[in-house]
């Protein structure tokens, strides 16, 4: 137990998905710029990450490990597909995506029209398919799996929420014109990853 | 009818044009500089600044993302006109994880730890904006060869940037270019120390944040576009 929420803080704060490792940064440099937006995008992708990760877990493991398919005829034993997880894990996710938007369209047009936009553009976003990637490297088992998605989604909602209030902010301020919009970003973006590198070592 | 009087025109037009005519190596240069898919188009940053605490991975990267980038355009673009609207970002995924899947294999196969420092990095072209983002905005609507170097070009542009952060802060940052030692040991003994910082994840950002600083300084053109 004290394990999983170790996994938690350390995912949420230490490995932060921004600012350790720069998983999707595109959609946050792209939509941080009014709190209102940056909260719904980050709301979408804790929901499908929370979704797909485990997905890709049972997957990776009832299907592509070596061994794996033994469960549909003891010849398939030395089967390893592994090399498929690229193109599987992709899938799952645009195939999420897609189901999440049908879904949220037909029962609640309300959260629809506040996440509607960003629902295709979190197919892309490096975090979710990072998640995938980086359960399948280090062998989490499934209940890792899913506190990890949990973790790293929290992760990407807090940076998004934080870099957008900063940068609403910064519109009031004096800055170098070539500075203006990204590369201003960039260096706040740096200054934030610098703050969270004070979490390193932080544990239960 | 109406359509194939206006494609007629365009056909002969391509005819005319060489194979590097005017637009097509502005296509294949713009992205270096002008149109740079990190800086100024901001695509791609996720793979950029993860990738380039040496400079080794960084030239891998750069040359599998280019490849990945030149021929999904190449695909696409050959294959535009049977997409259906609908799922066509499926379509795109599919073709670009599957060269990703290449790229990751063969990796794997000829330059392992090299594999290994990239982790998921190489899965990650796949999300890769600028693949997508090229895709998108060039390849589905233009001709295959404009768009192969479309490709070329804008996996150049990100290379570039790569292999620029990727130099400052192996330099800095452990004293080494290519794993040769290039500050020299006296440097050393007189107490010149390495900038562990350079090691850490914030300072790529720095650095893209100082290099468009001097890119949009030098051109006014750019302020303001992102």
């Amino acid at each position: 137990m004290e394990h999983l929420l170790n996994m938690l803080i350390k995912a949420i704060f230490v490995e932060n998905a921004i600012f350790a490792f720069f998983l999707g940064m595109c959609s946050y440099l792209a939509v941080s710029k009014k709190i209102k937006t940056a909260f719904g995008l980050g709301i979408a992708v804790i929901f499908v990450m929370v979704l797909t990760t485990p997905l890709n877990y049972l997957i990776l493991e009832y299907m592509l490990k070596k061994g794996a398919l033994g469960w549909v005829h003891p010849s398939l034993e030395t089967v390893d597909l592994t090399f498929l997880a690229f193109i599987l894990f992709i899938s799952t996710i645009a195939g999420a995506v897609q189901l999440v938007e049908m879904v949220v369209e037909k029962f609640s047009p309300t959260l629809y029209n506040s996440l509607g936009i960003f629902l295709p553009l979190i197919t892309v976003n490096c975090s979710i398919l990072g998640a995938s990637l980086f359960m399948q490297e280090r062998e989490y088992n499934f209940v890792e799996t899913a506190v990890f998605s949990v973790g790293t989604g929290t992760g990407f909602f807090l940076a998004i929420v934080l870099m957008a209030a900063i940068r609403e902010r910064l519109q009031y301020s004096n800055i170098p014109k070539p500075m203006h919009g990204l590369g201003i970003a960039m260096i706040i973006t740096g200054l934030m990853a610098l703050a969270f590198l004070s979490f390193s070592g932080v544990q239960l | 009818m109406s359509v194939e009087t206006a494609s007629a025109p365009a056909v002969q037009e391509s005819k005319k044009e060489g194979l590097f005519s005017k637009k097509n190596r502005r296509a294949l240069s713009d992205p270096l500089d002008d149109n740079n898919p990190i800086t100024v188009q901001v695509l791609g940053i996720c793979s950029a600044l993860a990738v380039t605490v040496q400079v080794k991975p960084a030239i891998i990267m750069a040359i599998g993302v280019t490849l990945v980038t030149a021929f999904s355009n190449l695909i696409i673009s050959v294959i535009r006109d049977s997409i259906p609207g609908r799922i066509r970002m499926i379509v795109q995924l599919v073709v670009v994880a599957l060269l990703v899947t290449l790229v990751d294999q063969i990796l794997k196969a000829y330059m392992f730890d090299v594999s290994k420092k990239l982790s998921v990095f190489v899965g990650l072209i796949i999300t890769n904006c600028i693949v997508m983002g090229r895709l998108e905005a060039y390849a589905m609507s233009q001709k295959p060869w404009p768009s192969f170097l479309d490709g070329i070009g804008n996996g150049l542009g990100y290379g570039i940037i790569l292999v620029v952060v990727a130099i400052i802060r192996e330099v800095f940052g452990s004293g080494t270019l290519l794993g040769f030692k290039v500050i020299p040991q006296w440097a050393y003994d007189m107490g010149y120390v390495n900038n562990g910082m350079m090691m850490l994840p914030p300072m790529a950002l720095f650095l893209i944040g100082i290099y468009i600083w001097i890119q949009r300084g030098r051109n006014p053109k750019l302020y303001n576009v992102s």
